[in-house]
């Protein structure tokens, strides 16, 4: 059940049951497996497998957000919330990559004792 | 029935604000928002400098993505149990919910000891904290990491505890394992981020 009002009172007995956790964690194994196999192809386009990773590594993430955490079921000011301190870490993300480019590809060589 | 009313409306009054939803869930989320600016930043780091290596072993030379895989899974498999530890309060089966946190507790155990075993490893292996940039990010990230998931095993554990005192037996009992699983599986999630980023991800 969504929300349309982000003001109106959250309803928690909509959680959905042990059966669909159940389903959802053996979707989780199968794409963590897959996602082991991905970077043991020899051979295959790094490229290739960055994406196929990230792009799993996201499902997984978005699937236990929206099922295990109940941000698809509960009000949608904690999903604004949780979304926003993403989208603050992807701009942190983004800044330091800039920061990379900017001293041409490298970061400082730093050695220890 | 008038006394449980009146419970259920002092209740309300204390864990609702004026936007309708539960003040003590919504700091959570909150401080989970944040949380990922914290995690954001340790990750763009070890990024930076997984590569940046002049002294010790390099990344794919001493990661076991066997041994690190069996690890995500337990980790995955106890916010499973997390979440039927909820799932067993909301119908009021304490004694379900009390296995399913103890179960959850036990495989973040599992987790932390394997860290710890990694972790030892590559101190063995000629990996330190002050051997390279690289050491350095991976062990800050990572321990970081790891202190997250021991203090959720606290917090399971306190729950278990409070549970056998009869202390989550009243109405507000599934808001507390709720606020407990949220940062567990909070926890779960950025492992997820940096089983990928970290471990899986090629590098150079």
């Amino acid at each position: 059940m969504t929300h349309s009002n982000p003001l109106e009172p959250e309803e928690p007995g909509h959680h959905p049951g042990p059966s669909t956790y159940v389903k959802v964690a053996v979707i989780l194994a199968i794409v963590t497996a897959i996602e082991v196999a991905l970077s043991y192809i020899p051979g295959a386009s790094p490229a290739l497998i960055v994406t196929g990773l990230l792009v799993m590594a996201l499902a997984k993430f978005v699937l236990v957000a929206l099922y295990f955490m109940h941000l698809r079921f509960d009000n949608p000011l904690f999903r604004r919330l949780f979304v926003t301190g993403v989208i603050l870490a992807l701009i942190v993300f983004a800044v330091y990559l800039t920061t990379l480019f900017a001293r041409g590809g490298a970061a400082p060589l730093v050695t220890g004792s | 029935m008038a006394a449980h009313g009146a419970a259920a409306a002092v209740h309300d009054e204390q864990h609702h604000s004026s936007t309708g939803v539960d003040n003590t869930k919504m700091a959570m989320w909150a401080f989970l928002g944040s949380e990922c600016l914290f995690f954001g930043s340790l990750i763009s780091t070890y990024l930076l400098y997984r590569n940046r290596v002049l002294d010790g072993p390099r990344p794919h030379e001493i990661y076991d993505i066997p041994y690190t895989s069996v690890s995500s899974f337990v980790l995955l498999m106890s916010s499973l149990t997390m979440v039927l530890a909820l799932a067993a309060i909301q119908r009021r089966d304490m004694r379900g919910c009390r296995i399913w946190l103890l179960a959850t507790a036990m495989l973040g155990m599992i987790f932390i000891g394997g860290q710890i075993y990694e972790f030892t490893t590559f101190v063995e292996e000629g990996l330190k904290l002050s051997t390279s940039t690289f050491g350095s990010s991976f062990f800050v990230m990572t321990g970081f990491h790891g202190a997250h998931v021991t203090v959720g095993i606290f917090m399971l554990l306190a729950l278990f505890g409070m549970s056998m005192f009869g202390r989550l037996d009243d109405a507000d009992g599934p808001r507390k394992v709720e606020l407990i699983g949220l940062y567990w599986h909070f926890v779960d999630i950025v492992w997820i981020v940096i089983f990928t980023v970290v471990y899986l991800v090629p590098t150079n």
